[in-house]
């Protein structure tokens, strides 16, 4: 398939027998999946069972051994990869919000498309001032990050990434550090962004949030994906022991 | 009855097996600990009155016999005092100043080196950090002063080189490399999510760092900057077993003008030692100020 040939109808993450090692150690031992436009999935599963990582690969933070990764058609699996055509299509969040300390939280979401696209500061400012209001934080835009809750930042976390107007995002376990009372105001944020029809990839721990947003859940254990469906058969009808022995830990 | 042993009331604590002492979670390129300038800044004013009196009291003394009475030699210093201070003191600050800035110049571009993926870039970076770091500096400055040329020529013009340019050259090398330690441990210390935060973002390498890592660097490099500065000023005086006319050359200078009495000694030398802590210590206590300034801020 040539390269953009990309049409809406086909996966926008089509991911085929990925293989990825950190020097002896497999985390990834083939995994397959594909994504459609506008869908949500979860991915979840025992820490260790490479599910960070997976999402890692799919905007090149962490290069794959073996496999394809394609985005809307672009092979991230490849040496001569347009990072920065890849980045523009996927947005990610990550667990510890990540943050620029230095610059109030508006600047943080301008910087981006200001300093990489080179986009008018008049209409970037315009846009971040809009996106502050949709994750709910106006009267926040001069605070610095260090004067923020986490589930402050993570929001502007969000925000900042949706600023880059990407086709997909990717969420890497952005509650596992936050405060309980904090996680929902996060939640809410990402399950308004659902509702728009963006594309979401999460890694999560929230089965109960996981099972009211996804459309598609996937359980990877030691590398591999050991189960996965729509959550209603997913989560009454798990057939695998260690996904019904997961389950049974956390629900 | 023996009486019952309670580790923790009745003897030391003691867990009877290895015990993990908890994480200093102290984030890597932090400043140390025992730094020069906050050593300095640690110690209290009446350590001045001390020194002062030391000065004063030990010939005293030791000379309390002879026909030289302490009055002569205090009268015999405050004559020279200007000759020393303008001819020599000034120099030690001049050659500091510039083998500072010479050396935070080449500093920074060394330690932004060390951190290029390029191994052809980083290698002779790290080589030359190491190696400048952990030569003694009076034999840096020694293989400067010789090595280099007395004069360049310029087609016919002639350019002479004073010997405190040497000097200057001779000092910004370890500075140098100690500075480039500064720059590469501020680097390192920035956490790795805000590169991946950048990446993610499309910032490539150059962006990041110029961008994000470098502005949050900043802050964190002007204590150790400070503290290289203050111990810089320090080895001035090295200069002097190499002719250079500065502070030490000029009060020997003096003393052998005033037919090198033993009684002299302690003055004049006493003397240089306040000089160089009476501007050492505000810098010093600068540090301290800003570094804690910038504790509660990032």
């Amino acid at each position: 398939m040539p390269q953009h040939a990309w049409t809406d109808d086909q996966p926008i993450v089509s991911i085929k027998d990925v293989h990825k090692s950190f020097g002896n150690l497999e985390v990834l031992k083939g995994i397959s999946m594909d994504v459609m436009k506008g869908e949500v999935i979860c991915i979840i599963g025992p820490s260790g069972s490479g599910k960070s990582t997976l999402i890692r690969c799919i905007n090149a933070l962490n290069d794959i051994q073996a496999g394809s990764i394609q985005v809307e058609g672009l092979e991230v699996n490849d040496k001569d990869l347009n990072k920065l055509e890849l980045r523009k299509k996927v947005g990610m969040v990550f667990q510890q919000y990540n943050l620029f300390p230095h610059k109030t939280a508006l600047e943080n979401i301008m910087m981006a498309p200001i300093k990489v696209l080179k986009e008018n500061p008049v209409e970037v400012e315009a846009r971040a001032r809009g996106l502050i209001t949709k994750v709910r934080l106006e009267g926040k835009e001069g605070a610095y990050p260090g004067e923020l809750s986490g589930g402050q930042q993570q929001r502007v976390a969000i925000a900042r990434s949706l600023a880059m107007n990407p086709d997909i995002m990717l969420f890497d376990e952005v509650t596992a550090a936050l405060d309980p009372e904090t996680v929902k105001e996060v939640l809410v944020t990402i399950q308004d962004l659902a509702e728009d029809g963006m594309t979401c990839m999460l890694v999560t721990h929230e089965m109960g949030f996981a099972k009211e947003i996804a459309d598609h859940i996937y359980f990877t254990d030691r590398g591999v994906i050991v189960e996965h469906g729509p959550p209603a058969t997913f989560f009454d009808k798990a057939e695998d022991p260690r996904t019904r022995e997961f389950l049974s830990q956390i629900l | 009855m023996d009486k019952k042993n309670i580790p923790g009331i009745s003897s030391k604590p003691s867990a009877g097996f290895a015990v993990l002492k908890p994480f200093n979670a102290k984030p890597a390129g932090e400043p140390e600990d025992l730094l020069f300038s906050r050593w300095l800044a640690s110690t209290p004013l009446w350590a001045w009155c001390l020194m002062v009196a030391i000065v004063i009291a030990w010939p005293l003394t030791s000379y309390a016999s002879s026909t030289y009475s302490i009055g002569d030699a205090f009268q015999a210093l405050w004559r020279w005092i200007p000759f020393i201070v303008t001819g020599g003191f000034l120099f030690n600050v001049i050659i500091s100043f510039f083998a500072m800035l010479i050396g935070t110049v080449l500093g920074i571009i060394l330690g932004l080196m060390q951190i290029s993926p390029a191994i052809y870039i980083r290698l002779p970076a790290q080589i030359i950090t190491q190696v400048f770091r952990n030569s003694p500096w009076l034999v840096l400055l020694f293989i400067v002063l010789l090595a280099l040329p007395y004069e360049i020529e310029f087609g016919d013009t002639i350019i002479r080189i004073p010997d405190w340019v040497k000097a200057v050259f001779g000092l910004c090398l370890p500075i140098m490399a100690n500075i480039a330690e500064v720059v590469r441990g501020a680097i390192n210390s920035v956490p790795n999510g805000q590169w991946e935060a950048a990446e993610s973002l499309a910032y490539t390498r150059q962006q990041t760092l110029w961008q994000i890592i470098l502005p949050q660097c900043f802050k964190r490099m002007i204590p150790p900057w400070m503290n290289w500065y203050a111990i810089l000023t320090m080895a001035t005086p090295l200069c002097s077993l190499l002719g250079v006319e500065e502070l030490i050359t000029l009060s020997r200078q003096a003393i052998e003008a005033e037919n090198n009495r033993p009684e002299l000694l302690v003055p004049f030398y006493g003397f240089a030692l306040l000089i160089f802590f009476a501007y050492c210590y505000p810098i010093a206590r600068a540090t301290i100020a800003l570094e804690r300034r910038f504790a509660v801020k990032l």
